[in-house]
């Protein structure tokens, strides 16, 4: 009843195209991102900001970067925190060598130096297919950090190979406290979601998806592998660079390449597996579960168990329960948590009459 | 039903925030350790040493002249962002917030340099961390204490001249420098080449890929080369692998000299008899026969108090380090509190003021009961090192001994350029260094 769209009769192709067509989705994404953009850089305390919210912000985009691939193209890849990485040395070093360089614009290059190395990493995927190219995506894993570590140029010859972001300023208006920094992540973020929402449903999102769903009948029915193939890996990294640059600048401040090791690349992996395949929503999802919920256990396993075991013990336990919790999700509903969305919004649909 | 029980939840975890908020007059310290993953082994010695010690200053005085000494810790798993989030929960805790962060960690020390000036607490990286933060007047909230890695690198030399018979020795020398390749590997580098020029010896750099259970190329690369010497700058599992290679390929282990993070029992015992001989620098040296250690037995773990669970590694390299830290901070609370008022609680700015006015003569060790333990230490506006001297270590096949004095950096050279590096920071980020002659 209240999830009920009879009654909105769409009368020209704009209304019939647009991102959200049903009004109920509309005014719900239209009171979120009303909340997180006004209420809560109100309410919410430094700690919020800083550690929670925009974490989670950033994961979201790079999720929706590899879902873009592998949830959308269907190529699996194991590269995604070298992307970022790409993102964030590309961002910097546009900051640092040009003069007056625009941040947003420092970002979106940095996105797309990111998309050219995804471009020649995304070639093998012209051949390979499945585990065998995950494997070819874990090799520009490796060969871009190690390349970021070896070749000092990129850090601007740092004794230690660390960079340091600079100071954010867009038109004269310095970046500084956490507000103001979680604003400036949540635009790029709502945007580029925004964007991605849209992609999927445009003529290249519909050629990745036949492209997963079986390339061969893809390519009879006349999309081009090559092309289809290469802009998921484009898009992909793109969103993955920009998540890198803005966890440079906006979240973390000073990054080294190891900090974009495979550990992380895994971490957004299992965002998308936990959030939903081929969900926009569910790369939110799926990164404040992983983002969340280790902290969450670690703030209540120690206090709920408190000082009766040792704490080397409540470490582990937190790692074990936190596995649990992944198998847990995956049995209750092996597509994800955007896909126990999509089954309330069916019950709400027919809800309070379901015969 | 289900409401109930929410409530009574509530209700206890409400009953305990309470409860721990109710006790007075503490300092708070924040403790981002790390006890899962791949340094598990480092970071529950090196913080449950820490906690020890801060438990034996409650119970054996009762705190820091009545001021007890409170903790919480907060898993960072070694992870730059789960760091950055430890610390960011940490800061208010407390009366007055958190006192001092150290991370033990190259990474989240990197992660969160910019954040302690402007939320005034102190960094306390001892052996690890940016090399030119010992520059006190471009970094005044962080402190590479008693040593850097710049400093190690000309004690190394210092130690293979000693062990050649004088520095004229070295010229036509070769040294082979296997390192870990990252950050922390390449730090190394600059130092050991600018030494390398004045005294005349041959520098091979053999980079190993992380985590470094794999060398057999370098290792082919050392027989071909033949070096003198051998320097293991590793970390993990990198060292026990490098001295088993090493003992597979014949090169002797007493030419084989390593830094302070791979000169623990942790390094040694996996590499089983082929470790032995091989010796490490150490900025604390192994042992429980120090009066500080008995003092820690007999307070802490003779009531059942003791944060170690396998009671033998207490006197070991990682554990007596996480002592140090302990050690230092607490001092530097105690001249704090000179300054800023005996018995209470001080914030993280004045704790800083106590870093930089740290005065651990060796009258005070002996007080402390740590004569030998750790170098003598004295800080200062200008020097956020405080000592750089540093003792190396051999294994013996059962535990390390000590078989030199406490060795000095080459001070003129590792200042100048730790000077030279500040001030390129300095100027990248637009900070204005401090006059150092109007700080008291």
């Amino acid at each position: 009843m209240l999830y009920r769209e009879a009654g909105q009769f769409k009368a020209s192709y704009e209304a019939d195209q647009q991102i959200f067509p049903i009004l109920q989705d509309r005014i719900g994404v239209l009171l979120l991102i009303g909340f997180f953009a006004l209420a809560v850089p109100l309410f919410a305390d430094q700690y919020w900001l800083k550690a929670i919210l925009i974490p989670v912000l950033i994961f979201s985009l790079a999720a929706i970067g590899l879902n873009i691939l592998t949830g959308y193209a269907g190529q699996l890849s194991l590269g995604s925190a070298a992307f970022m990485a790409v993102g964030a040395f590309g961002a910097y070093n546009f900051m640092l060598r040009i003069d007056g360089m625009p941040f947003l614009v420092a970002i979106l290059l940095g996105g797309l130096c990111a998309a050219l190395v995804g471009v020649m990493f995304g070639l093998p995927s012209l051949r390979i297919k499945g585990f065998y190219l995950a494997v070819a995506t874990l090799a520009a894993q490796f060969f871009i950090v190690w390349a970021l570590v070896k070749i000092e140029w990129f850090s601007n010859y740092s004794s230690s190979g660390v960079i340091t972001a600079q100071q954010i300023e867009i038109l004269g208006f310095a970046f500084e406290g956490p507000q103001s920094k979680y604003l400036l992540t949540l635009f790029v973020v709502v945007v580029m979601a925004l964007a991605a929402k849209n992609m999927v449903r445009s003529t290249t999102g519909r050629s990745w998806m036949a492209v997963r769903d079986m390339d061969v009948a893809a390519e009879v029915i006349g999309i081009r592998l090559m092309r289809t193939k290469l802009t998921a890996f484009a898009v992909s990294s793109f969103y993955c660079g920009v998540a890198g640059a803005l966890y440079a600048y906006t979240y973390i401040g000073t990054v080294e390449p190891e900090g974009f090791n495979l550990d992380l690349s895994f971490k957004i992996l299992f965002m998308i597996i936990i959030g939903g395949v081929g969900s926009i929503m569910g790369s939110f999802l799926g990164a404040a579960f992983i983002v969340l919920l280790p902290i969450a256990l670690d703030v209540f396993v120690p206090m709920l168990l408190g000082d009766l075991v040792s704490s080397s013990f409540v470490s582990n336990l937190q790692l074990i329960v936190f596995g649990g919790l992944i198998v847990f999700f995956l049995i209750v509903e092996p597509h994800g948590l955007a896909r126990l969305w999509q089954i309330g919004k069916e019950k709400l649909r027919l809800w309070p009459f379901p015969h | 039903m289900n409401l109930k029980k929410t409530v009574i939840l509530g209700a206890a975890v409400a009953g305990l925030l309470g409860s721990s908020m109710a006790i007075a007059a503490e300092q708070f310290i924040g403790l981002p350790s790390y006890r899962v993953g791949p340094y598990a082994a480092g970071g529950s010695g090196i913080f449950g040493g820490w906690i020890d010690y801060m438990q034996m200053i409650n119970e054996r005085d009762g705190g820091i002249n009545g001021v007890k000494l409170a903790w919480e810790e907060c898993e960072t798993e070694y992870n730059n962002a789960r760091g950055v989030e430890c610390y960011e929960r940490l800061k208010e805790k407390g009366e007055t917030g958190n006192s001092v962060f150290q991370p033990l960690s190259t990474g989240i020390t990197y992660s969160v340099l910019d954040k302690v000036a402007k939320d005034k607490i102190p960094l306390v990286t001892m052996g690890y961390g940016r090399t030119d933060a010992a520059d006190g007047r471009v970094f005044p909230y962080v402190f590479p204490l008693i040593t850097t890695y710049w400093s190690q690198a000309t004690t190394m030399i210092k130690y293979i001249a000693g062990k050649e018979g004088g520095t004229d020795k070295l010229k036509g020398k070769k040294i082979a420098l296997l390192y870990h390749d990252s950050a922390y590997g390449k730090e190394s580098h600059a130092v050991l080449e600018k030494m390398a020029e004045r005294y005349g010896y041959e520098l091979t750099k053999l980079a190993v890929a992380h985590p470094g259970n794999e060398q057999q190329s370098q290792w082919l690369q050392i027989r071909q080369l033949r070096p003198d010497w051998v320097i293991l700058w590793g970390w993990g599992v990198m060292n026990p692998t490098a001295l088993k290679s090493a003992a597979k390929t014949g090169f002797s282990r007493e030419k084989m000299v390593g830094v302070w993070w791979s000169g623990a029992e942790e390094d040694t015992v996996p590499a089983g008899s082929a470790a032995k001989g091989f010796t490490a620098a150490g900025y604390n040296v192994a042992g429980a026969d120090y009066p500080v250690i008995k003092d820690i037995e007999k307070f802490v773990y003779a009531k059942g108090h003791g944060n170690m669970e396998d009671k033998s590694r207490v006197g070991s390299v990682y554990y007596n380090r996480g002592v140090v830290h302990g050690l230092i901070t607490v001092e530097a609370i105690r001249k704090a509190q000179e300054k800023y008022g005996k018995g209470k609680a001080l914030t993280g700015e004045q704790v800083r003021w106590g870093f930089e006015n740290l005065d651990m003569d060796d009258k005070r060790l002996g007080e402390l009961g740590a004569t030998g333990f750790l170098p003598p230490l004295k800080t200062s506006c200008m020097d956020h090192e405080g000592s750089g001297k540093v003792k190396y270590q051999q294994w013996d096949g059962n535990k390390w001994n000590v078989v030199t004095d406490w060795i000095d950096a080459d001070k003129e050279l590792v200042r100048g350029m730790i000077e030279e590096s500040a001030a390129a920071y300095a100027k990248e980020k637009g900070i204005t260094p401090r006059d150092c002659s109007k700080e008291m």
